[in-house]
């Protein structure tokens, strides 16, 4: 008798995670049914799938200027589908391996800016009185310092290489997500939970963690999909401003490449065109997922696009 | 020329249903309503019974969604059928509308003397704008708001204020019928007070016809002629508003009426009031009398067939099917 | 005809002109602060370089350690740091931004001439981007789920995920070069033919012509975000009560669109519009580097070369300084349309 009450009675962290699995299967029904978002997302797998398949699709050799075996800026052929870069590279292998950089330094990027956003977003709102006022005030002086010229000084300051365009993007990107933390922040400090909690004696801390943060996690999650979108972007544009890893080759330093030689200029449109149109389906898909999410997650969005 | 008909508002089965992914939704089954000059109707009801439905569809106001099967005639003209142009110059002019919820129901940005002086502006256009602020004033001087109010915003007003200012702004073109839905939901006692008095006065000096819509039976006791109580889309019980709050025919309008408490009546307090359950979902409305399910009266015959709107004699009618028996 | 008169609970008193004038000196004092904080980071971001920061501000310059030492003192650099920022916050106010390494002017020079063509492209860009994404907005909005919102959401999603360089190149290669047979029509840079004046006539279309393209471009990019968001700010409207209200009183639907839905579905593109300043300067970057046009664009990107570190300094003050004020402007409008928030 006791062994089969016992069996019943579950621990308050696996009524937890049950309730957070069926959670999770509510959203995924309700994505399944947005059109936009699952066009994204089977997008979105495609280029992951490539980039995380890339040493099996394309021959790594392919990416050294001393093995290049076609000529310079050859229009696409049976050999190279893609055509040759102004190296004898074919671009279509470019693609392939660039797809893990414009990725991951994406990734990376919006990692960091999600981190301090969400930590900034959470205490700014969290925090009474001139604490918080002054982290509030810190958001909105970042949120007006304009990309691009920051991350030209910051490059030419620290270096020109992936690790600081990815910390150069996360820390211009993050107050964005703080504002929309923040203000999520704001509304759920004010629920009943929340007082009954304090009243129970949870600390600032635990208050934070446990009951503030998961319920904000949602709309974080929509917005750090969309914030790899605008990372991606960024990566794009700072690589092909020449703020990158000469030596690796990315999506935006093949632009760069083909802006540099003329490409334009020749018609070797096999140099200018894939690059971009991966970025734009990237981009894109990653917004659609995150404009779906975010559809989900704030219901007031719903049916109003 | 034809006299005009003393009938102000003339509903004549009208039926109302939402088109959804779930299926048709009825909000409101066939609901006749009759409202004459000079009248205050009343129509009580749950939130969910269709009234407000009901008050959208005498400006055919219904989202696009909805379909609708009737006649809703405004001295005698189907507003329903009616052209385009019609419409819009019936709008206000004739008949003008007190919504629910008047901080939503005024645009924020636009000052309250523009949005009462925008109805006034387009169905007279006439009138030169120095005598349109003049109305304006006047208007607000009615309700009982100092004149200069009207270069107000919405947010600087209290509640109070702006149901005034909805009320002002109804009476702008001079309407001959004016629905009020819930206008006193969401005040004070004290306020609610002030703005029934407001109506009545204003029904007695103008001589309009007023419907109001509300929840609260006592409010409706107080300031209407006759009343109609709505549930599940259909009129249950209609008469004098004395009748239905002293000796109520249907046993939803019984619950409504007792939930209600009457200071001095030593009986009241130890009656049972208050009604188990809760409005049927539309989805799924029970086969026989709607009400069946939470009736304390309800009988196997009741869930049979839907009980018709029996007339009980001096314009008293209810929808059960006990009253049939005598 | 009886006025019934009742005391009127109390609600927030009456007052116009003075709570704007409150609104518009708490976001000049807002924007005097954000200006600090920019100069505070301008600051330190050239002073966090690993080496001797006066050799690397004045590399290549001196040749021998009298004329560093001259230029350390000049700059401040063998000052405390505290110091060193009063002199900074000196110089950036007198306009003594440096020289630059690569061209030897001082840089308040190099910005006072290339600022223009930028406020051309920028300020023209800006403001078509503006008309077109908000008449396309409202557009898609109000016959939600219609054709034109169908392409035209499809279309303003692609341009928004789309790097504003690119496009320009794109136009480069079609409409600059020609693509087969058909010849190109536009420049593929510059701002200016040499062999025009630029001050007549003949000049100023030829000064067009070249920034037909840029303009294009830009106008593109930017009314994509524009558009975006005034489609779903009107949508949100759409579901508001009073405009019930408004079709109720017998308005016509064009009526009720402009003067009711539209008008408050402003206010949030307003204020997208203050927090989008940053790309607007950032596309400046990209598009002028793609078509050579010489503004401070350009200049920022080829300053990156050396690098140029006054340079870099000076843009990037202009930049921030650019956007603040932008934004202190788009916020003046918004108090201006939202009468909420001045009380």
């Amino acid at each position: 008798m006791s062994t089969e009450t016992a069996a019943l009675r579950l621990t308050p962290r696996q009524v937890t995670r049950r309730r957070r699995a069926a959670a999770a299967q509510r959203t995924w029904r309700q994505f399944r049914v947005n059109r936009a978002g699952m066009f994204g997302l089977v997008l979105l797998s495609f280029f992951v799938l490539v980039a995380v398949f890339a040493p099996l699709l394309a021959d790594a050799d392919g990416l050294q200027v001393t093995k290049a075996t076609g000529e310079v800026l050859e229009a696409p052929s049976a050999a190279y589908p893609l055509g040759t870069d102004d190296t004898g590279r074919s671009v279509l292998t470019l693609l392939i391996w660039g797809s893990r950089i414009s990725l991951f330094v994406g990734l990376f990027a919006t990692a960091i800016s999600m981190v301090i956003g969400t930590l900034m977003g959470l205490a700014s709102g969290f925090f009474e009185g001139w604490s918080g006022r002054i982290l509030f005030r810190l958001t909105e002086w970042f949120l007006v310092i304009p990309f691009l010229p920051l991350a030209i000084v910051l490059a030419s300051v620290l270096g020109r290489s992936l690790l600081n365009i990815a910390i150069v993007i996360g820390v211009t990107s993050w107050p964005g997500t703080a504002f929309l933390i923040r203000s999520q922040t704001l509304s759920i400090k004010e629920r009943p939970y929340l007082e009954r909690a304090r009243v129970l004696g949870a600390g600032r801390w635990h208050q934070m963690s446990r009951h503030i943060l998961p319920n904000v996690m949602p709309m974080v999650f929509a917005n750090t999909t969309l914030t790899v979108a605008v990372a991606i972007i960024a990566e794009t544009t700072l690589s092909f401003l020449g703020l990158g890893d000469p030596t690796r080759v990315s999506w935006g330093s093949m632009l760069d490449d083909a802006f540099s030689v003329g490409a334009m200029t020749t018609g070797a449109w096999w140099f200018i065109v894939p690059p971009g149109v991966c970025v734009v389906l990237v981009v894109l898909a990653f917004t659609l997922v995150g404009q779906a999410l975010e559809e989900i997650f704030n219901p007031r969005l719903r049916g109003a696009r | 020329m034809t006299t005009p008909p003393a009938e102000l508002l003339e509903v004549r089965d009208l039926r109302v249903s939402y088109l959804t992914s779930e299926g048709r939704l009825p909000a409101v089954r066939g609901v006749d309503l009759v409202v004459r000059a000079g009248e205050v109707v009343g129509v009580a009801g749950e939130s969910g019974c269709g009234k407000s439905t009901l008050a959208s569809t005498v400006l055919r106001l219904q989202p696009k969604d909805a379909q609708v099967e009737g006649e809703v005639l405004v001295a005698g003209a189907d507003v329903l059928t009616m052209r385009w142009g019609d419409l819009r110059a019936l709008r206000w002019d004739q008949v003008s509308i007190v919504f629910q919820g008047a901080l939503h129901s005024l645009n924020p940005v636009h000052r309250v003397g523009d949005q009462i002086g925008e109805p006034i502006r387009l169905h007279e256009p006439s009138l030169r704008a120095a005598e349109v602020s003049e109305r304006v004033r006047e208007l607000l001087e009615q309700v009982g708001l100092p004149r200069a109010r009207d270069r107000a915003y919405p947010h600087q007003l209290s509640g109070g204020q702006r149901q005034r200012v909805m009320i002002a702004m109804a009476l702008a073109c001079r309407p001959r019928l004016i629905v009020a839905d819930e206008p006193t939901t969401a005040l004070d006692v004290m306020v609610q007070a002030q703005i029934l008095a407001l109506l009545s006065d204003l029904v007695r000096d103008l001589g309009v016809g007023l419907v109001i819509i509300s929840h609260d039976l006592s409010v409706l006791a107080d300031v209407c002629d006759r009343v109609a109580v709505m549930y599940a889309g259909r009129i249950v019980e209609t008469g004098t508003s004395q009748e239905v709050f002293s000796d109520p025919r249907h046993p939803y309008a019984a619950a409504l009426s007792s939930a209600f408490p009457r200071i001095g009546d030593p009986a009241a307090r130890y009656a049972p009031s208050g009604l188990p359950g809760d409005p049927p979902d539309p989805r799924d409305l029970p086969a026989g009398c709607s009400f069946a399910p939470r009736c304390p009266l309800a009988l196997d015959a009741c869930r049979v067939a839907e009980p018709p709107l029996l007339d009980l004699g001096n314009g008293r009618r209810a929808a059960c099917i006990r009253l049939g028996a005598s | 005809m009886t006025t019934t008169v009742v005391s009127t609970p109390t609600a927030q008193p009456l007052t116009r002109r003075p709570s704007y004038a409150k609104y518009v000196g708490a976001k000049v004092v807002g924007a005097i602060g954000s200006l600090f904080f920019v100069l505070v980071v301008n600051f330190f971001l050239f002073r966090v370089m690993p080496g001797d920061p006066a050799r690397t501000l004045g590399r290549g310059r001196f040749k021998t350690t009298e004329q560093l030492e001259a230029f350390r003192h000049t700059y401040g650099l063998d000052q405390s740091l505290f110091q060193q920022f009063l002199t900074f916050l000196q110089n950036t106010f007198t306009g003594q931004l440096g020289i630059s390494l690569r061209y030897r002017v001082p840089v308040s020079d190099l910005i006072r001439d290339r600022f223009w063509p930028t406020l051309l492209l920028v300020g023209t860009s800006t403001i078509l981007a503006i008309l077109f994404g908000v008449w396309i907005g409202v557009r898609a909005a109000w016959n939600r789920g219609g054709f034109f919102d169908k392409v035209s959401t499809g279309s303003t999603l692609t341009l928004y995920s789309m790097p504003e360089w690119w496009l320009g190149l794109l136009l480069i290669a079609t409409l600059a070069v020609g693509v087969g047979p058909i010849p190109g029509i536009f420049p593929t840079g510059g701002l200016h033919s040499t062999d025009v004046d630029p001050g007549s006539l003949a000049g100023v279309l030829d000064t067009a012509w070249h920034l037909f393209l840029p303009v294009v471009t830009l106008t593109l990019a930017y009314l994509a975000d524009y558009s975006l968001v005034m489609r779903s700010s009107l949508l949100d409207e759409l579901g508001e009560d009073y405009l019930t209200t408004a079709r109720a009183k017998g308005l016509r639907d064009l009526a009720v669109r402009r003067h009711h839905a539209v008008r408050n579905a402003l206010l949030p593109t307003t204020t997208i519009s203050a927090v989008n300043m940053g790309f607007v300067v950032s596309g400046a970057i990209t598009v002028e580097t793609v078509f050579s046009i010489p503004g401070l664009g350009l200049l920022s990107s080829e300053a990156l070369a050396i690098p140029d570190y006054w340079v870099l300094q000076g843009t990037f003050l202009i930049a921030s300084g650019g956007v603040i004020v932008a934004n202190l402007l788009a916020n003046l409008l918004y108090g201006l349309l939202d009468p909420r928030v001045r009380t």
